[in-house]
């Protein structure tokens, strides 16, 4: 098969998987306990306030209607309104989800971490006792609750030493803005930031140049067409995205992630502050998942240390380092970045937990706040949102495994 | 007192059992100390009434001082209700015992009929089925459980329900696998040219050989269902306040942890470790007992 | 002993398993001269391979060398310190494996091999130019220079065995160990490989161990066969000794079992029976279950090598007393 074969087979798989998960969810929230707004109030006392919230909602249709509507609604981008304030849930959750990102992101980098440095050891001193060890640490991983061990990190680090801060994102009014730049209009207005926006256009087609220059490909007809088309594209991006900044009369660019928006702002000291408020809630969530990885890198190293090409290296005299880490973790890798896409549902999963005990305030967060509301709404639309979420991501890494395989790579 | 005397006979003829795993190596071990741990924790909860020294159940508030630090009378402290702590982690563990045991049986009763049909037909029957399960499966579980807990509503059922609609993909991809492996195996295709019934296929050659596979799943499917029960219970979807409960004693202790008070979530957390740990152990030696080449994968 | 360029004396290797200790290489001794080309004949599972990777000190666990003494120009291999003994495999000892469809990294192109060998050995060379060694190599093994930007996997398996010999000649080592070089490969391709390296040995002037289960590629090819049954060495000849004058009764066996393209009508004789279970060997000598002339003392002792004429060692009681004599 070959690589672009793969990548559209791939890609039409998605496609019902994530048509079946919005279905399911569909089912789950809107079918199974047959008035998600009878639920809301609880009890039957306001009958005119439940068919207002009805029409508001379009939950007063026929239930395949219903469907329908949410699936169409769902490919605009609308995730419905909530139930607690009729306000578009797809706003308040793309406002909580940087949190989350951020969260899982470091939680990552720690679990995976963690996870290739023991199990690459635990694997070179295969059955003695760092061996063991490291094998009782990943199974005492997997047992422990994400929350309980949360909650003894804020009591040990937080509470009893005083190091590190127990809940929250960042001090309050210290959230960092981004990046900020006041712009003003150029003389003679858009005509002239057309012209100076061709700038851009070039700068990029040279960057082009210089880095075929150094792969040694030769400029051909083919390539010269796609300079061409490099060159308008930036431009015409550039002069649009600079206008709508320059009539807004700043640049702002802000990602929603604390850590990268307080070097935007180039503020050293929010970065420390945004870390120390990470510190503990990523190392809770990446101590339990890196279980996984651990157990996963050992028996992967463990199976490639075997192989022939291993020895082999070793017969010709390389080094240990680049026997271990070139030879049979480079063979060993690629399962583990399959296991990198399965863990990351079970990294969100645990965020929720983490999210509540640190009082995060992520996607997680907003779920379980949402419960205590009953606004089955939000629910369903964050359900939906994390659906999505991991159907993409274990695409994308279905893809980077099959490029990083040379045996697949066309 | 005879009640205990019975349970006692049954340790006793378990005792020698587990003395002669404890001869296949680490993985034997692994179980031996897992099925210690498991037994002890069941055993306990079991027995709870007659041991637990004050009432854990809210007819127990203020048998002490709210928030007492341990102390010989209440060894583990009190709660903000003022119960005691000793008594609730006894306690604790019917509910989780429970909805694990439940969903559990749920999956099997769903997912092992599912895997076996599904595999053994095949066709577009099994590839629609394999979907959907693969959907879900990919599906971060803790999130789907949550939203299914929040529309059914409390209690232990509901919470079995929902963990079990979670776990179930998991049985019926190993059932599958097992199975289109066993479909291919030289006795399974003789028993087929002497013109076998499918029946007698599916159940006289291949379900006797998925059934190790069942309970390493199941096993290890224990701890899971232990711990996502907790996380339930933590963020609130859990049982009524009544009955004691370790999940609840960690959601109400997480308030109580800025002022400092640590043994109301220590003890019980301890035991749900513990309990989650006992099947991991369990499930882990198991697998490599029952299929030593998969268990180093 | 000076211009002796490996001598090894008592060599023992076990595999310390749970059920018990397998002692698959049982003090071996043999001497290799410079450009001097050994066979080491055996059945599978005998220690030849075993053997074979203990040379440079790569038995995977619980394999350990318990015993013995790996002299190489002078020096005991088995003294040296892991990074030292790094030093000496890939420049001093080379080897080149059975299966050559796995022996190279299939993640890394054919030229990164080399880079990577040359430049772990002689940290100076630049990049550019251990690729133009590669290119050289490559050539003289017979493969063209371009492949060098190939990944192993498209490469066929002859091509990569040739890469591989490439690869243990790159750094001109004074002994290049083969084991079963040929064995994974179709029948046409292996001669081509086995003259090849016959060639470089030739042009690079190596000492050459030759690891094989085919007695007859060792009579061809060698100049000493050294013939191995259950871990121990059971006779040790020039090739003329061993095919004129074979003494054991096992290489006896293996000798008639070989065909003769000469003879038409001729009738292959097998030795009957199969090898012994190394965790649990039979009593006395190794091979007298399956020996067409064992005598009682056979089954009571192990009998141990004699040097029956200068260079011929044989284990085998039916010697025993004129070694004797001719000690």
């Amino acid at each position: 098969m070959t690589l672009r074969s793969y990548v559209v087979s791939r890609i039409l798989l998605t496609i019902p998987m994530i048509f079946i998960l919005l279905t399911i969810v569909f089912i789950i929230v809107r079918v199974l306990p047959g008035d998600p707004v009878l639920l809301h109030f609880e009890k039957m006392e306001n009958p005119r306030a439940m068919e207002e919230m009805r029409q508001k909602l379009g939950l007063d249709k026929p239930i395949w209607i219903q469907y329908f509507d949410y699936l169409f609604n769902l490919l605009r981008g609308d995730l419905g309104k909530s139930m607690q304030d009729y306000s578009p849930v797809a706003s308040q959750i793309l406002s909580a989800f940087p949190a989350t990102l951020e969260l899982a992101i470091f939680s990552m980098i720690i679990a995976v971490s963690i996870g290739i440095i023991l199990g690459v050891e635990s694997s070179k001193s295969y059955n003695k006792p760092k061996d063991h060890i490291v094998r009782i640490f990943g199974i005492v991983t997997y047992a422990i609750p994400v929350f309980f061990l949360g909650m003894i990190f804020q009591i040990v680090f937080g509470v009893g030493l005083r190091w590190l801060p127990v809940g929250g994102r960042i001090y309050p009014t210290m959230e960092p803005s981004g990046l900020r730049i006041p712009l003003s209009q150029p003389p003679g207005g858009f005509a002239t930031h057309l012209l100076l926006s061709c700038v851009a256009g070039l700068v990029a087609v040279m960057m082009c140049v210089v880095a075929l220059k150094i792969r040694g490909q030769k400029t051909t007809r083919k390539t010269l067409g796609l300079l061409v088309s490099l060159f308008l594209t930036v431009w015409i991006l550039w002069a649009l995205a600079g206008w709508r900044f320059i009539t807004l009369g700043e640049l702002r660019i802000s990602t929603g992630l604390y850590t990268v928006d307080s070097l935007l702002e180039g503020n050293p000291y929010k970065f420390v502050e945004a870390l120390r408020y990470l510190c503990l809630p990523s190392l809770t969530l990446g101590l339990v998942i890196s279980g996984v990885f651990i157990r996963l890198t050992r028996s992967n190293m463990l199976e490639t240390l075997r192989l022939d090409f291993v020895t082999a290296a070793k017969a010709r005299g390389l080094k240990e380092i680049t026997v271990t880490y070139g030879y049979a973790f480079r063979n060993a890798f690629l399962p583990i970045l399959t296991m990198m896409g399965l863990q990351f549902a079970t990294l969100l999963a645990g965020a929720v937990l983490t999210e509540t005990t640190f009082s995060w305030p992520g996607l997680g967060r907003y779920i379980v706040d949402r419960i205590n509301f009953r606004d089955y709404t939000a629910i369903q639309g964050a359900v939906v949102f994390y659906g999505i979420l991991v159907s993409l991501v274990s695409l994308v890494v279905d893809l980077l495994y099959a490029y990083f395989d040379p045996r697949i790579r066309l | 007192m005879t009640r205990l005397e019975v349970k006692r006979s049954m340790l006793a003829s378990i005792v020698p059992g587990l003395a002669s795993l404890g001869k296949k190596g680490l993985a034997g071990w692994l179980v031996v100390i897992g099925t210690l741990i498991v037994v002890s924790i069941v055993f306990m909860t079991l027995i709870a009434p007659w041991i637990t020294p004050y009432d854990p159940s809210t007819r127990g508030i203020n048998v002490g001082r709210p928030l007492t630090p341990p102390n010989p009378q209440f060894p583990f402290g009190t709660n903000d209700l003022g119960q005691d702590m000793l008594s609730r982690t006894i306690a604790g563990g019917s509910v989780m015992l429970q909805v694990a045991v439940l969903s559990v049986i749920i999956c099997i009763i769903i997912g092992v009929p599912l895997g076996l049909f599904s595999s053994y037909v095949g066709g577009m029957l099994d590839r629609t089925t394999c979907l959907v399960m693969d959907s879900v499966y990919a599906f971060p579980g803790l999130i789907l459980a949550i939203a299914i807990a929040a529309t059914l509503g409390r209690g232990v059922v509901n919470m079995a329900l929902s963990i079990a609609v979670v776990y179930v993909p998991s049985y019926f991809r190993v059932i599958r696998s097992q199975v289109l492996s066993i479909k291919e195996t030289p006795y399974v295709e003789a028993a087929k040219s002497i013109g076998a019934k499918n029946r007698t296929i599916l159940f006289k050659y291949i379900l006797p050989n998925v059934v190790p596979s069942i309970v390493v799943v199941a096993t290890v499917n224990f701890a899971d269902a232990i711990l996502t029960a907790a996380g339930l219970t933590f963020i609130g979807l859990g049982v009524e306040v009544d009955i004691p409960d370790w999940g609840w004693d960690l959601a109400n202790g997480r308030r109580l942890l800025p002022s400092g008070v640590w043994w109301v979530i220590t003890f019980p957390g301890i035991f749900i470790i513990l309990l989650a740990l006992g099947f991991t152990l369990v499930g882990e030696g198991l697998s490599e007992l029952l299929n030593p080449k998969l268990a180093e994968r | 002993m000076e211009k002796q360029l490996l001598a090894v004396e008592g060599l023992t290797v076990e595999y310390w398993a749970r059920r018990g200790r397998v002692r698959a290489v049982d003090s071996v001794s043999f001497t290799l001269d410079r450009a001097e080309t050994l066979g080491v004949v055996g059945e599978s599972g005998s220690g030849k391979s075993t053997l074979g990777l203990s040379l440079i000190r790569l038995i995977p666990p619980p394999g350990r060398i318990i015993g013995g003494h790996l002299w190489l120009e002078g020096t005991d291999l088995l003294k040296l310190r892991e990074e030292e003994m790094r030093n000496v495999r890939g420049r001093k000892i080379a080897f080149v494996f059975q299966d050559p469809m796995t022996s190279l990294n299939p993640v890394k192109k054919i030229g990164e091999h080399f880079v990577e060998l040359i430049r772990t050995h002689e940290p100076k060379t630049g990049r550019e130019e251990a690729l133009r060694r590669a290119e050289k190599l490559l050539n003289d093994v017979g493969i063209q220079s371009e492949r060098i930007n190939d990944y192993p996997h498209q490469l066929s398996g002859g091509m990569r065995q040739r890469v591989m010999i490439a690869l243990s000649i790159a750094l001109n080592p004074s002994i290049v160990i083969a084991d079963e070089p040929t064995t994974a490969l179709d029948v046409i391709v292996q001669a081509k490989i086995l003259d090849l390296l016959k060639n470089v040995q030739n042009v690079y002037a190596m000492a050459l161990i030759l690891i094989t289960h085919d007695l007859s590629i060792a009579l061809e090819r060698c100049n000493k066969i050294l013939v191995m049954y259950a871990g121990q060495m059971v006779e040790y000849a020039s090739v003329e000794n061993i095919y004129n004058k074979p003494q054991h009764p096992y290489t006896r066996g293996l000798l008639k079992s070989i065909p003769n393209i000469e003879l038409a009508e001729q009738k292959l004789e097998a030795i009957p029976g199969s090898p012994p279970d190394l965790l649990n060997p039979p009593r006395g000598c190794r091979f007298w279950p399956r020996c067409p002339s064992s005598i009682g003392k056979c089954r009571e002792r192990e009998p141990q090598p004699v040097e029956t004429e200068p260079g011929h060692f044989v284990r085998c009681f039916l010697h025993e007393v004129a070694g004797n004599e001719s000690n």
